[in-house]
């Protein structure tokens, strides 16, 4: 039986949902397979960008901040529910990045590079410094979703860590489908169109322009679910999710574990987020370990973790 | 068809175009001839609007195409295949074609696809493959597929013999040739000056962003000039 590559995807993911919390020492582990899915949501987004339509951002945590953000601020200012609230926080950050976009995208390269780098910077800036609405730099609460209370009056009662760890696994397996949806798709052959050629892709009537605004706003939303979700689970949130080690960490992710392809990026999460627990024990050397596994990565595997070591399973057929 | 009068074009301070003026009618294949530099691939370049032209008109179809930004070009029917064949190698042959057809939705794009095929039996086996595979021959071919997809009542054809084999060369002009056929009028550039006047009705010769000559084609290959001058006899 042949199984189309989506599928194949979708199936993996979700065997990896559901049979890892098998193996599981302890309840901690939910939690780290919870953030690792965070980060795969946001992953999924930065390969739409970057994977598929070519443009980089170094900018992408500043819509996660904007997501998390929206937990906290909206609930708690205008009574929304927390629910409403992420979706509200995408709203916003799918503007920002529609409005941001159509001159920031006329850029190339590492041009494009510092301007979505600037972008990020100015959310993180105004996340630290509105005090009084954001508690600047010691972050502030944010409220329970609620949903956990709900599922339990329906008789399905979770523990904290494991509510999160299915509930983000679960988003995480809607975004990949969309995310694999579009890839097939005319829009999705469009968007790797214009990434092999833009010159091509105007020659076949192609809107380039609007095209990469698409995927830019797709991405940013995809951040900003990942930014509230991060934040709902941790029940509070600060800046940082903002700042520009977190773009830095969403590019390096889907760079290292394969941007060109949905799996390879999420495997690329689930390093990053791994690796951080494991070396724990030597924890002043953990940037340079992470650092060093980057630059071997780049070096000797260029298309990414998963697409190489993939390749060199089927042998070189493609 | 297309109307060409006074293009003017530059690349910053340098302008070269000094005022081009050519016509192509329903149905013809012209020709663009000229050496390296001449400004022939700028001028398919303005034409498919991704040069801007500093001054002068193009009509296409009674229409003034200057205002018109690149990507709606297709849709008014003038298609191109760039220069340097610009196909999209991390794709597949069959999606290269389909993006051709980008603009289309209908029932249309299968059949054109199979006709594609016909005409490009090498494609049809091909095409699952990653473009980027293909030959420099098949990938020629693969542009002008891709080009016919978009339905376009004029094709801009950019040296589509450049860095090709002699052999693969002539097949490629046989198939230009065979583009009229389809009701498809070609607007081909060339430094292959006598292949391209070979299967042209008119050709125009260009040098340093001037037409220098232009006629029949079957004159231009008869012009003492010329000959000396580009078909080395």
């Amino acid at each position: 039986m042949k199984m189309t590559p989506k599928t194949a995807t979708l199936l993996v993911l979700a065997a990896l949902i559901a049979l890892t919390p098998f193996f599981f020492p302890s309840g901690y582990y939910y939690r780290v397979g919870a953030l690792l899915f965070v980060n795969g949501i946001a992953v999924t987004g930065m390969v739409i960008l970057t994977g598929y339509a070519g443009q980089i951002s170094l900018g992408h945590a500043g819509f996660a901040g904007i997501g998390a953000y929206a937990c906290a601020l909206a609930p708690v200012h205008w009574g929304l529910h927390p629910a409403l609230a992420v979706i509200l926080g995408a709203a916003i950050s799918a503007i920002l990045a529609f409005l941001v976009g159509r001159p920031i995208l006329r850029l190339k390269g590492y041009y494009l590079g510092v301007a979505t780098l600037g972008l990020g910077i100015l959310v993180a800036m105004v996340l630290n410094n509105e005090r009084q609405l954001t508690g600047g730099p010691d972050g502030m609460a944010v409220p329970e979703l609620g949903l956990r209370a709900l599922l339990k009056g329906w008789g399905l009662t979770l523990s904290n860590g494991e509510f999160w760890y299915f509930f983000c696994g679960l988003v995480l397996l809607v975004g990949a489908w969309l995310a694999l949806n579009l890839y097939a798709s005319p829009t999705g052959r469009a968007l790797r169109a214009l990434h092999g050629s833009e010159v091509a892709a105007r020659t076949v009537g192609i809107d380039v322009a609007r095209l990469k605004l698409q995927a830019f706003v797709i991405s940013a939303v995809y951040a900003s679910v990942s930014g509230s979700l991060l934040a709902l689970q941790n029940k509070f949130v600060t800046p940082d999710v903002a700042g520009f080690m977190h773009s830095i960490e969403m590019v390096t992710m889907a760079v290292l574990g394969g941007v060109g392809s949905v799996l390879g990026a999420i495997f690329g999460a689930g390093i990053l987020t791994l690796l951080p627990q494991v070396l724990t024990v030597f924890a002043e050397y953990e940037q340079m370990v992470l650092g060093l596994v980057m630059v071997l990565v780049m070096i000797f595997l260029r298309e990414g973790l998963l697409p190489s070591v993939l390749r060199k399973f089927r042998g070189k057929d493609e | 068809m297309l109307t060409v009068e006074g293009l003017r074009s530059r690349y910053g301070r340098i302008e070269v175009l000094h005022g081009i003026d050519l016509e192509v009618q329903s149905g013809e294949i012209v020709t663009v001839v000229g050496a390296n530099g001449a400004g022939k691939t700028t001028l398919l370049r303005c034409l498919s609007g991704v040069q801007p032209v500093s001054s002068g008109t193009i009509t296409f179809r009674g229409e003034a195409l200057v205002p018109v930004p690149a990507y709606r070009r297709l849709a008014r029917g003038l298609a191109q295949s760039p220069e340097g064949r610009q196909i999209f190698t991390n794709l597949t042959v069959e999606e290269n074609l389909r993006l051709g057809a980008f603009l289309f939705a209908d029932d249309r794009v299968e059949k054109d696809m199979d006709d594609a095929f016909r005409m490009f039996p090498v494609l049809k086996e091909k095409r699952n493959l990653a473009a980027g595979g293909l030959s420099g021959g098949q990938q020629q071919m693969l542009a002008m597929a891709r080009a016919l997809m978009g339905r376009p009542s004029c094709l801009l054809l950019d040296e589509p013999s450049m860095g090709l084999a002699p052999i693969i060369v002539a097949q490629i002009f046989e198939v230009v040739k065979g583009i009229r056929d389809l009701g498809v009028t070609t607007l081909l550039v060339e430094q292959n000056a006598f292949g391209a006047l070979k299967i042209a009705d008119r050709g125009y010769v260009m040098e340093t962003g001037h037409i220098t000559m232009s006629g029949g084609a079957e004159e231009l290959i008869a012009d003492p000039r010329i000959r000396e001058a580009y078909l080395g006899i």
